[in-house]
């Protein structure tokens, strides 16, 4: 649906260069919820303003359903616009229209006819859950509200694709919740293309079929949500996700349990990932019972990526002979992911 | 409903205060420094005479007043769009123009207007046919006026939330459309009340048309109170400004905070 070629964009501030976007390629499939998460200046606005050429990059190409987009300008570039949804973090409603004069406002832009608009917008409000707010002015509602009011408008001109520039960022918990719900459920019936941008691990967890990490301006890892979140393999990647699903014993207990691990041949510390199907499987048991093994749980949690469980144990595993080794390969059997920590340098 | 009636007769009330007791003051200040037994102070404010000089000029300031406030904002507006809208980054950027039209601006702004008045006498005669008189005064608070609109407009559109510029240029909306939809609704307002002082500052400026016989309230003023010293027509002049400014700014305000939905 989107393909991302070689794009590259440098800002000039006071004859300083900053690489905002350095080659970056990406391709996103048609009806996925695709997510990128990186810090902040790490370019994920930028590349998200690209895609609809609110920045124009210095270099690469980007395609929408197989037009170039980037090749684009006056009235052809507004045209396809058109069909491209975006809402934002702070709403950027008209102040001075009613929630349903801005459902109505890009509907006017593209010429579509009065009485159309009215049910439209009717529509509209209806799938957003607005329709008893239609005559309220933005300034009376909540920000909830208003972004429902944001989504209904990026939604007006039956768009193929919806960019999310950091669109729950400016929300509390629980309704940024309600607006992914949203989200998700527009995606579903819809069949639109998301694309958001976010610094919030929680929001690309909630609802993203496919992450991209940017870093520095690079695509530092892409993927399935799952493959990136059980095999990161950068740093920044490691980052984001140890915040949010990855448990950590604290340092001291780390330490405490580390120095009980003498002989790393007979004893380990170790975290286990169980993604999917795994995870509702007593693996445990099974390997205390087959392997003469003690297992002492220190931590444990389980999650969900989108609709995937996701669970995590950190264990202390002991045995004698060489057991050690076999338990370890059985549980790699299992496909479960195995972190020994005894290696680890601690940062004690 | 009814309830709010005494809270809105106590607000204006409040709001007419400060103008009601200066001019009590100055009528006390006036009728001291005349000497005058009341009923003599009083017989002079209401002579007949004085109230038809009074009612002339007060609709000659109103013709001009209006007139070139109208004609002003018919001018200065686009002018203050294109101040907005040629700016690098905006939606119909060109740093040529906008040099150009900054510089007319501000030359427009720095020349007094005493001597523009008689400066542009030329072009006066070109547009209404004669130099002198009410109609003619028009042409020159006009001029004056343009510029002074456009940079009013100018900085009621920079107000403006860069944000939702960009929400509609992402939907697909042309320059025109932006201008049109965008920036001049979200900012009106700010608009209203920069025509109100516009307003305000003509009525200032309209009492330097009796240079070119152009009449109003400021000209009687200078004429009579001052030139004849009619000290009861200066002070029932100054009067009526007070009260003519306080209405175009009450007005003003009320508008624009009609019109705000924020």
């Amino acid at each position: 649906m989107i393909e991302i070629k070689n794009l590259t964009k440098v800002f000039t501030s006071n004859g300083n260069k900053i690489v905002a976007l350095d080659d970056v390629s990406l391709t996103i499939k048609k009806g996925e919820i695709y997510g990128i998460i990186g810090l902040s200046g790490a370019g994920k606005s930028t590349l998200i303003r690209c895609i609809n050429m609110l920045e124009k990059p210095d270099q690469g190409q980007i395609f929408i359903g197989g037009k170039e987009i980037t090749a684009l300008s006056g009235r052809q570039l507004r045209k396809e616009r058109s069909k491209i949804g975006m809402i934002f973090q702070h709403f950027n409603l008209l102040s001075s229209r009613t929630v349903a004069g801005n459902v109505a406002f890009p509907l006017e832009i593209a010429g579509t006819p009065k009485a159309q608009i009215k049910e439209r917008v009717n529509e509209l409000l209806y799938l957003v859950g607005l329709a008893d707010k239609a005559n309220m002015y933005p300034a009376q509602l909540s920000g909830g509200q208003k972004q429902r009011v944001g989504i209904a408008r990026a939604l007006a001109n039956n768009p193929e694709v919806l960019l999310c520039d950091e669109a729950t960022s400016a929300l509390d918990p629980q309704t940024t919740k309600s607006i992914l719900a949203l989200l998700q459920d527009i995606n579903k019936r819809l069949g639109l293309t998301i694309v958001l941008i976010t610094h919030e691990m929680e929001v690309v967890k909630e609802i993203c079929d496919s992450v991209a990490v940017i870093d520095n301006g690079k695509i530092v890892e892409n993927g399935p949500l799952v493959n990136v979140f059980a095999h990161p393999r950068t740093e920044a990647a490691r980052r984001f996700i140890k915040g949010v699903i990855q448990i950590d014993l604290p340092e001291e207990v780390k330490e405490y349990h580390l120095r009980q691990v003498d002989d790393s041949k007979s004893a380990v510390i170790a975290r286990l990932s169980f993604i999917g199907t795994s995870a509702g499987e007593p693996v445990v048991s099974s390997l205390v019972r087959h392997f003469d093994v003690d297992a002492n749980i220190l931590a444990g949690n389980i999650d969900h990526l989108k609709d995937v469980p996701f669970g995590t144990l950190v264990v202390e595993l002991r045995a004698k002979n060489g057991g050690l080794d076999k338990a370890l390969k059985y549980l790699a059997e299992r496909g479960i992911e195995i972190e020994v920590f005894n290696d680890e340098p601690t940062s004690a | 409903m009814s309830q709010l009636q005494p809270n809105r007769s106590k607000a204006a009330l409040n709001r007419f205060l400060p103008g009601l007791v200066g001019i009590a003051a100055l009528s006390v200040l006036y009728w001291a420094g005349m000497n005058l037994e009341l009923p003599g102070f009083l017989g002079k404010l209401t002579s007949p005479m004085l109230w038809r000089l009074l009612l002339q000029s007060t609709k000659e300031t109103l013709w001009m007043v209006g007139v070139s406030v109208t004609l002003a904002v018919i001018g200065g507006l686009p002018l203050g769009v294109l101040l907005v809208t040629t700016t690098p980054g905006n939606v119909t950027e060109s740093p040529l123009v906008y040099k150009v039209l900054t510089t007319v601006v501000n030359i427009g702004r720095s020349i007094p207007f005493i001597i523009l008045l008689v400066a542009i006498i030329p072009f006066t005669r070109l547009v209404v046919g004669t130099s002198i008189g009410t109609t003619a005064a028009i042409v020159p608070l006009t001029v004056a006026a343009i510029p002074f609109v456009a940079r009013i407009v100018e900085s009621a559109l920079k107000d403006v939330d860069k944000g939702v510029v960009e929400a509609a240029q992402a939907m697909g909306a042309s320059p025109w459309q932006i201008i049109i939809k965008v920036l001049l609704p979200e900012a009106l307002p700010t608009l209203v009340l920069g025509v109100t002082i516009t307003a305000v500052n003509l009525i200032g400026y309209s009492a330097m048309a009796g240079a070119v016989g152009g009449g109003g309230l400021g000209d009687l003023a200078i004429r009579y109170g001052y030139q004849r010293f009619r000290g009861d027509v200066m002070l029932m002049t100054v009067v009526v400004l007070v009260l003519l400014v306080e209405v175009v700014q009450s007005l003003g305000d009320w508008a624009a905070e009609t019109l705000n939905k924020k």
